[in-house]
């Protein structure tokens, strides 16, 4: 049965292949991390690529390719921003503070 | 088609939770964001479960629609809100599928779940049941739904909508960025086709474009409005919200979805595939 787009759970590990480019980490207010925010994977000229909800944690994760990205969260407390840089494949670690 | 027949806004569904004849139902693929608190009073659709036949690649047949609809206490007359996360997605499908079963009274809540929770509207975990109905369906409305042979004889001469992300279209990646890339198909795109990612129909909270930005956003793209449109995307759900601006909120009338979308069209044999942008350097 083919599966749907929805994105699978956020967090926790996963295994990475050596061609995966993967972009993952936490949405933070004041350090503290912030569950069910949504996050946009934008790509280098600010288009948007994917969306996904944090898990409880604040974590997110996207399966992307090398290049430049910005990672936006937006949440009912605040939004913010950051830009990512993935040389290569392997995983890129990024977190988002909200305010 | 006026946007009021076809959208409701948070403020409007928030107001309007208790009314007599409205029913709200969540819709969505996972469906732990409804368990851990929804609308209140609105029933859960399980876009896998409830709405896929359970063994062939298709969707539950009328009778089965019926069952669900009854078992879920909707009936004809009502008012049917859909709402869901990803942005709608999943609740744009079951909106077309509603349509497909002959539900004429139905609405998306404009931004779903997202506007719903960036508002910091009431979310609750009360259980929802509602007395069974005895609901009819009608026979599919194939004028809104699009199968393969149609798609391979609609290339260059029908509008052709796909609404994948840039590089899902160029083949450069085959499902979108929040899943991991291990589908078999081919990638790629049916020739002729235009890319106008469903995202670009929305603002970041969600709510669909203004119809004057919409009519703008495909012209641009080269929509010819007037020529019959086939919408795709990968499996039907993301092409579903496209249908439904296109159709519902633009008022283009032949515009169909198919909801075989890429996993099935870039895994059948001899069928054309274009690769890269599409357009021409």
């Amino acid at each position: 049965m083919t599966n749907g787009c929805g994105a699978p759970a956020q967090g926790g590990s996963i295994d990475v292949s050596t061609t995966e480019t993967v972009l993952e980490g936490k949405v933070l207010s004041e350090g503290t991390p912030v569950g069910g925010a949504f996050v946009r994977l934008l790509d280098s000229t600010g288009e948007f690529t994917a969306e996904v909800v944090t898990s409880p944690e604040g974590d997110f994760r996207f399966f992307a390719a090398p290049g430049s990205w910005t990672v936006r969260a937006l949440h009912r407390t605040g939004n913010g921003q950051a830009d990512v840089s993935a040389s290569g494949p392997g995983v890129h670690a990024v977190e988002i503070a909200v305010a | 088609m006026s946007r009021e027949n076809v959208l409701v806004s948070a403020a409007w569904s928030e107001e309007n939770l208790q009314t007599p004849g409205v029913v709200f139902a969540e819709v969505d693929e996972d469906t732990t964001a409804y368990d851990g608190g929804h609308i209140p009073g609105a029933v859960k659709i399980d876009w896998k479960n409830d709405l896929q036949d359970p063994v062939r690649r298709d969707f539950v047949d009328r009778e089965g629609f019926e069952k669900l609809l009854s078992a879920k206490g909707i009936s004809n007359d009502d008012t049917v809100i859909l709402y869901g996360g990803n942005n709608n997605w999943f609740a744009a499908y079951a909106y077309w599928y509603f349509k497909l079963y002959g539900h004429q009274n139905v609405k998306l809540l404009d931004g779903g779940r997202k506007k719903w929770e960036l508002d910091g509207r009431p979310l609750d975990k009360e259980e929802v049941t509602r007395p069974a109905t005895s609901y009819q369906a009608q026979e599919q409305d194939l004028s809104i739904r699009a199968f393969r042979d149609e798609v391979v004889e609609a290339i260059g001469n029908k509008n052709l909508v796909d609404v994948r992300s840039p590089d899902e279209f160029s083949g450069k990646l085959l499902a979108p960025a929040h899943l991991p890339q291990e589908q078999a198909q081919r990638g790629g795109h049916i020739p002729s086709a235009v890319n106008v990612p469903w995202s670009k129909a929305a603002n970041e909270d969600g709510t669909f474009k203004s119809d004057e930005e919409l009519r703008e956003l495909y012209a641009e793209a080269g929509f010819d409005g007037s020529r019959k449109t086939i919408a795709y995307c990968r499996i039907g759900e993301r092409s579903s919200h496209t249908w439904f601006a296109l159709r519902e909120l633009l008022g283009h009338e032949d515009v169909k979805n198919y909801d075989g979308s890429w996993t099935e069209y870039g895994s059948l044999i001899g069928v054309p595939i274009e690769l890269g942008s599409g357009k021409e350097s």
